[in-house]
This record gives C-alpha cells, structure tokens and sequence, in this order.
C-alpha cells in the first residue's frame, strides 16, 4: 500500500498540489483521474521520487519514502515498476534488451536466466517474436506492451503507468487495461494509474481519485462514480454527451 | 546570476557523474562503445581536415618567407610549430565540439523529454553516471590518439603541398620538422587535448541532461552545448597556454 499525507508542492508561485492525503490500495487498480494540468503528474512523479516534496509524507508500506536515504529509496525504485506515456523504451536497444535492461543492472542473473525472464514477461504481455526489433519497429500499442514487460521484469510491488492509453485506438486501449488489470490480480500489485480516458475508468477502476485545482476532490470507485452528486466530478467525467448515455444505460443496468 | 547558477548546476551533475557505477562491466562495455561514437566515427573529418589544414599553413608560411636569409627548412620548422601546438589540439578540437557535442547533447536531450531519462531514475540507476560518465572516459582516453594522428596527417598535408608544389625539396622539409624538437611541445598539446575533451564532453552533456520541453529545446540545446564548449575550449586554450609555456 502507499500512502500519501499532506503533500504540498508548488513551482515558484504556482501552488500546483495543496495538502494532498490519498491511500493507493494494493492489489487495485487505482486511478488518478483530472483536468489537464491539475497535479495529477506532479503527484505521481512526487510518490515515484522524480519530484521531492516541499512538505508532507509517501509512505509505501508505513516507511516514510521521504525521510529515506538515497540508499534506502534506491531499494524502493527496485520494487516498483513505471509505463511511462510514451513508452520511455531505449531507442538504442532491442526490445529484450530493453526489458532485460533492470534484470542487467540489478538482478544478479546469469545470461539464461535472464532471457528466460524477459521471454516470460513479454508473455504476460502477449508479444511474440518481436524480441529483436527496435522500438521505432513498433507501433504504439506494441511499445506500451513492450514498456510494461519492462516495468514487471523485476518482480515489482508497485506499478505506475501515466496514461498507458493515450495516442492508443479504443480498443487497443481496453487490451492494455485488461492487461494492467490482469497483471495487478496475478502479481497482487499496488497499480496506479493517471489517465484521461474515461471508457477506462468505467471498465476498470477500483478506486479512483479525482484531482481538481491541486486536491483530493473526490474518491470512491466506478459504481459510487455512476450516483456521485459532485458537480466538478460530473462535468469532468460526464463532458462528453456519449459518456452521458453510458451513465444512464449503466444506471438502468443496476 | 544565471551564470553561477549554471556553473553550480554542472558541478553538482559532475559529482553524480563520477560517484560509482551500479555495474562495472556494463561502465565499460559502455566507454568501448562510446570510444567508436565519439572517437572513431570521427576519424574521417579529423583526417580530411588535418591533411588540409597542413597544406594551406605551409604554403601560406611559404607565401610569406621573401627573405633570401630564411633558410627553407624553416617551413618544415613552423608547420610542425603550428600544426603540433595549436592546430591539432585547438582546431581539431573546436571542430569536434561541433560534431561530438552536438551530437551529445541532443542524444541526452531526446533521452531527456523523451522520459528515458526518468524511466533509469525510476529503475534506480544513477542516470548521469550510466549516460555522460562513460562518454567523459571515452573522450579523455580516444581524443590524445586522434590528436596525434592528426598531427602526422597535418605534417604530412604541409609535405604534400611543399613537395608537390615544388617549393623545397623532401629532405629541407624533413630537416625543418626535425630542428629544434622538444618533447614538451606533445605534452603539452596532448596535456589540453584530454582538457578539451573532457569540457566538450561534459558541458555538452550537462545541456542535453537538463533539457526541458520537446523537440525544439533539443535543437536549442545542440546548439548551447557547441557554443559553450567551443568557448570553455577557447579559454582553457589560454589559460594552459599560460600555465605550461609561459
């Protein structure tokens, strides 16, 4: 689980997240939800340890990541895995070198060993025969598949993906989702995941928080989302008049 | 005071640079593969250069000896003066700010917006150790080779065009480059080559490190990475002149 208390953290005048407390449950698909510049980047790169916090606390399983030595917070990068929005694959390595780029660094595996693993994870990922094309070789979905066999390579407790479905057709972006959602229900992983793409959160949230101006607007999962009575919630999620049938078909469902 | 900021910023960067890598053999795989990026992928232009730039110094100094007095082989003398003292350590290391650097630093730039760089500092890698410390070594160790190579192929540009032109004989011109030879003069255009090299390197680096945006800081970066290393070269030039000849 992580945890996040109180976090501040501005850019010189702009107060970009304001005294944010938030829980990220394990084994959930946890999802940040958010107006384009709302803080929703800032703090997930501020969990991830990309950005330091000017007041408040991480927590991944009751140990403050803030308070860490480098040592100590290197520890913690080992267990987690991140998809970054474009992929972030090494341009200048195969696809199994760049997923066996973390098992290279860290893992203290022979040569078999670690192709064993990276063949493993890019089953998971369902990609077959592509392990000595380069990343420009791909396509989009592929390197977003390719991008999460990295993040899982090392076994990790923690998976961040910032908006694994953008520049993605719908129904690849399900493929990806049901994917993620599949590998937090195997590897009983604690998963976050910022995204713009509400046909997502209805699919697949367990526990979504919704940012607005810099806080913790709103949190609950798909089901409370479908009655909330928060206009900022509605506005954001229901903009789009085909979200708005969806609402009311899921409604009538229940 | 954005001057000090920077300067600050690079130390600070120079530090991550050189604290310990994560997995030796991997830091030196690294530096084998750099040292054909950055050193032999630029044999070609340091040659054709040299061998040029050779030519055009002898048969200027050659232009400009009128004096019955001067004895020829002063143009074997001067060529290898200029082309060992300032030519191939300076020029061919501007020249080399131009195609290194930019190339330097538009890699770690890309790598930079392109989030490469925060996918290794997620993974816990020391990202400015793995990328610009094994560029650093492989400059600071290839760069004394091409500069010496450069320096026969200079030598070699002034015979050419002396020889070929007809203005002194072969063996005037050998006697010239063999009069009044000191040892020091290699040192100390070998001692400002490993300098250049490591401030093309690391300047270079230090912008592509820190480039924020998209493609158009990359460009924008490529360029600050040349202008800055060229004048760090250009003052380092006169502070080593300094120091080792005065």
């Amino acid at each position: 689980m992580i945890k996040v208390e109180h976090v501040n953290k501005s850019f010189g005048e702009n107060h970009v997240l304001k005294d944010i407390s938030v829980e990220f449950h394990q084994g959930k698909f946890n999802q940040i939800i958010g107006k384009s510049g709302s803080g929703k980047s800032v703090l997930a790169k501020c969990v991830v340890g990309l950005l330091e916090v000017d007041s408040g606390h991480v927590y991944y399983d009751d140990e403050s990541f803030t308070l860490m030595n480098k040592s100590e917070k290197k520890e913690i990068r080992k267990q987690l895995g991140m998809l970054f929005q474009g992929g972030a694959l090494f341009d200048s390595l195969t696809v199994e070198e760049n997923v066996m780029f973390p098992l290279k660094m860290f893992a203290g595996m022979g040569m078999g060993e670690m192709k064993d693993r990276v063949e493993f994870c890019l089953e998971q990922v369902k990609i077959e025969g592509k392990s000595e094309l380069f990343p420009s070789e791909l396509s989009g979905g592929m390197q977003k598949r390719v991008g999460i066999a990295r993040a899982i390579a090392m076994n990790p407790q923690y998976l961040f993906c910032d908006e694994p479905n953008s520049g993605l057709d719908p129904q690849t972006a399900i493929v990806i989702d049901n994917l993620i959602q599949e590998l937090t229900d195997k590897f009983n992983m604690t998963t976050i995941v910022i995204t713009h793409d509400m046909n997502s959160v209805m699919e697949v949230g367990d526990n979504i928080i919704f940012i607005h101006d810099g806080r913790i607007w709103w949190q609950g999962d798909r089901k409370e989302l479908l009655y909330t009575e928060n206009k900022e919630l509605n506005d954001f999620v229901y903009a789009g008049s085909l979200m708005g049938y969806a609402k009311e078909a899921l409604r009538n469902q229940q | 005071m954005n001057v000090i900021i920077h300067i600050g910023r690079y130390f600070l960067l120079l530090k991550l640079v050189f604290t310990r890598p994560e997995r030796r053999s991997i830091f030196w795989t690294r530096v084998v593969e750099e040292v054909d990026k950055l050193g032999v992928k630029s044999i070609g232009i340091v040659a054709l250069l040299s061998v040029f730039m050779g030519a055009v110094i002898a048969i200027q100094t050659a232009a400009n000896i009128d004096s019955s007095l001067i004895p020829m082989y002063t143009l074997g003398f001067l060529s290898r003066k200029s082309v060992v003292l300032e030519l191939s350590p300076t020029i061919i290391s501007l020249i080399l700010a131009g195609k290194v650097g930019s190339n330097i630093a538009s890699e770690i730039g890309t790598m930079r917006v392109t989030e490469q760089i925060d996918a290794l500092d997620i993974m816990g890698v020391n990202s400015a150790g793995y990328l610009i410390a094994p560029k650093i070594v492989a400059a600071v160790f290839i760069n004394p080779f091409i500069i010496v190579f450069s320096m026969f192929l200079g030598m070699f540009g002034a015979w050419l065009a002396c020889v070929g032109s007809g203005v002194i004989s072969s063996d005037d011109y050998i006697n010239g480059l063999q009069y009044d030879f000191h040892v020091f003069d290699i040192v100390y255009a070998l001692i400002k080559t490993v300098v250049f090299a490591f401030l093309i390197t690391s300047v270079s680096s230090y912008h592509g490190y820190y480039t924020r945006g998209g493609a158009l800081e990359v460009g924008r970066s490529s360029t600050e990475a040349v202008v800055y290393s060229t004048v760090a070269i250009l003052l380092a030039n006169y502070l080593l002149t300094q120091l080792l000849l005065v």
